[in-house]
């Protein structure tokens, strides 16, 4: 029997560094995955919620199953760790909400020590009809940035679904990250994916969110909050396909440069092929709003402080 | 307390103030008048010191002390802030938030958000926890502004239009707080477009052309203003008898 006592109580710790509550992980009654590096450590399934992980070759198979009409009452909680400095993490998931299921998860991703890491997600997800999907993935990672997160997803939602998804990496060096999300939306479905990255050193950011908007009355928002300082390069991709009556969807860019050697670039993609299809962007890159900093510099904080409380604010 | 002299201002080679004085007395509440353009809003960019404002000439005095060349933050910790015409929106932040950001720099004690919230007519267990973002309406956005100013207890709060954009209804609610604000120790540089709320002032200036023109009651700058101003014949280049005989 091997004792993962240690191992458990680290990626306690570095759960609990990334704003998460340790025994939330644990406790019986929520739905809960806890992956370090490439072990299970615990797995939870609950009424209406199957979750069935399978260790694979560097990394965790794992299938999430929420049955039809199933309302989960307590958020399901994902942890992957790496406690190590080396290595490489893939998860490869699927997500399944039955028909008219609602659910919420909380995900966190800890790596307190990466010198030389891969964190590779690779997931599917399919929102069934009238299915609605909450799924709020924050990372934290230590100050060297020697790491790789390649975030991808491929998300279907059927109609009238809803899937909501947030990225958050804003504590510790991000690293390399490449984060690939995509949205295919049938009738009356609604997806929204909201990324929140602050680039510090030498990071390298690309993020590229697509809708594909394929069904009549489709909603999709691409949302993107990046802040770039010291000699971090962000680019945005935001993307949007309106495939169908009444289809509407909004590219929204929020990138902020504070320092002269980051760069920051925002591209938005819109493609109408559906003559009563309306597609939207929004970008604003580049300094932090004058105005918003004379404001609060005007209630008595020194520009550094304004600034400070404008960007933690948007990527809140 | 606040002593402008000889205050020049020129942007893009023109000039935008020029010979302007004006003096603010403790505690008082003092409306500026003045038809579009004619660099109200400019003026109280210039005591507040923001980017872009700065003096080419004159001196700018609080309590004595030279604050003319000081930045925003320097002012503000010396009891001046700005409530501004089209308030900025901060994603992220709350009201709660925002107006304990204002506490912090307040003089001798302060009000609390809740309190704050309540002078200016809005319910703080609905805005308290909201976002000063898009999705406050602008009236709402500017009753915050006044609530964000009230939290500071300033020697000089200027309200740059604090009523436009506010319903009829809610015009009297807006002037009860301006006179919060008298009656708690803080002059208040008012500037307005409405006759009504000006008229709450112990003073009142008229501007015309980047420079002020009469200073006095009032009842008697309104009478000024509209007998001149109003369809001002000069579009913003007054003529030199209202300045010198005005």
């Amino acid at each position: 029997m091997v004792d993962y006592s240690k191992e458990f109580e680290a990626i306690a710790k570095a759960y609990e560094a990334s704003g998460g509550n340790p025994n939330d992980l644990f406790d019986k009654k929520t739905a809960s995955l806890v992956v370090s590096h490439h072990k299970i450590l615990f797995q939870n399934s609950i009424p209406g919620v199957n979750i069935s992980g399978e260790e694979i070759e560097n990394g965790v198979k794992a299938k999430i199953v929420v049955k039809p009409g199933t309302m989960v009452k307590y958020p399901v909680h994902l942890c992957f760790g790496v406690i190590p400095a080396e290595g490489v993490q893939k998860i490869v998931s699927e997500f399944d909400i039955g028909e008219g299921a609602k659910v919420n998860f909380i995900a966190h991703c800890s790596f307190p020590n990466a010198i030389k890491l891969r964190h590779i997600m690779d997931s599917k997800i399919r929102v069934g009809r009238n299915a609605e999907m909450n799924y709020a993935e924050t990372h934290y990672h230590g100050k060297d940035g020697g790491i790789e997160v390649l975030p991808v997803t491929k998300a279907i939602v059927e109609e009238g679904g809803k899937l909501r998804s947030e990225f958050k990496l804003i504590k510790g060096a991000v690293g390399k990250l490449d984060l690939d999300y995509e949205g295919t939306l049938e009738k009356n479905a609604v997806c929204e994916f909201d990324t929140k990255v602050y680039g510090k050193g030498d990071d390298r950011v690309l993020v590229k969110e697509s809708l594909f908007l394929n069904g009549e009355n489709s909603r999709g928002l691409a949302k993107s909050r990046i802040v770039a300082t010291d000699r971090c390069v962000s680019e945005v991709i935001g993307e949007a396909v309106g495939n169908a009556p009444n289809a509407r969807g909004h590219v929204d860019c929020v990138e902020i440069i504070k320092g002269k050697e980051a760069r920051v670039s925002a591209v938005p993609k819109l493609l109408v092929v559906d003559d009563r299809a309306k597609l939207t962007h929004e970008a604003a890159i580049g300094s932090v709003d004058k105005k918003q900093v004379e404001t609060l510099m005007a209630r008595g904080l020194d520009e550094d402080e304004a600034v400070d409380v404008v960007v933690k604010g948007m990527l809140r | 307390m606040l002593n402008l002299t000889n205050i020049e201002l020129t942007i893009n080679c023109k000039k935008i103030l020029h010979d302007l004085n004006l003096e603010v007395r403790k505690g008082e509440i003092h409306s500026i008048l003045g038809a579009n353009g004619t660099g109200k809003s400019t003026l109280s960019s210039v005591i507040m010191g923001l980017n872009g404002y700065q003096v080419k000439g004159g001196q700018i005095l609080l309590d004595g002390e030279d604050i003319t060349n000081l930045p925003i933050h320097e002012r503000a910790k010396r009891g001046i802030t700005l409530g501004w015409q089209e308030p900025a929106r901060f994603e992220g932040l709350t009201v709660g938030e925002y107006l304990r950001i204002s506490n912090k720099f307040s003089r001798d004690g302060f009000l609390s958000p809740r309190e704050c919230l309540l002078k200016v007519g809005l319910a703080p267990e609905l805005y308290i926890g909201r976002a000063v973002d898009g999705t406050l309406s602008g009236g709402e956005r500017k009753r915050i502004e006044l609530a964000s100013v009230l939290a500071m207890k300033p020697k000089l709060a200027i309200l740059d239009e604090p009523d436009s954009g506010i319903d009829s209804l809610s015009i009297d609610h807006i002037v009860d707080v301006i006179k919060t604000f008298s009656r708690t120790g803080s002059a208040v540089l008012l500037i307005t477009h409405h006759e009504e709320v000006a008229a709450i002032a112990d003073r009142a200036s008229s501007l015309c052309d980047g420079t002020v023109v009469k200073t006095g009651e009032p009842v008697a700058v309104a009478k000024f203003f509209r007998n001149h101003c109003e369809e001002c014949p000069h579009v913003n280049k007054p003529a030199e008898e209202v300045i010198h005989n005005g």
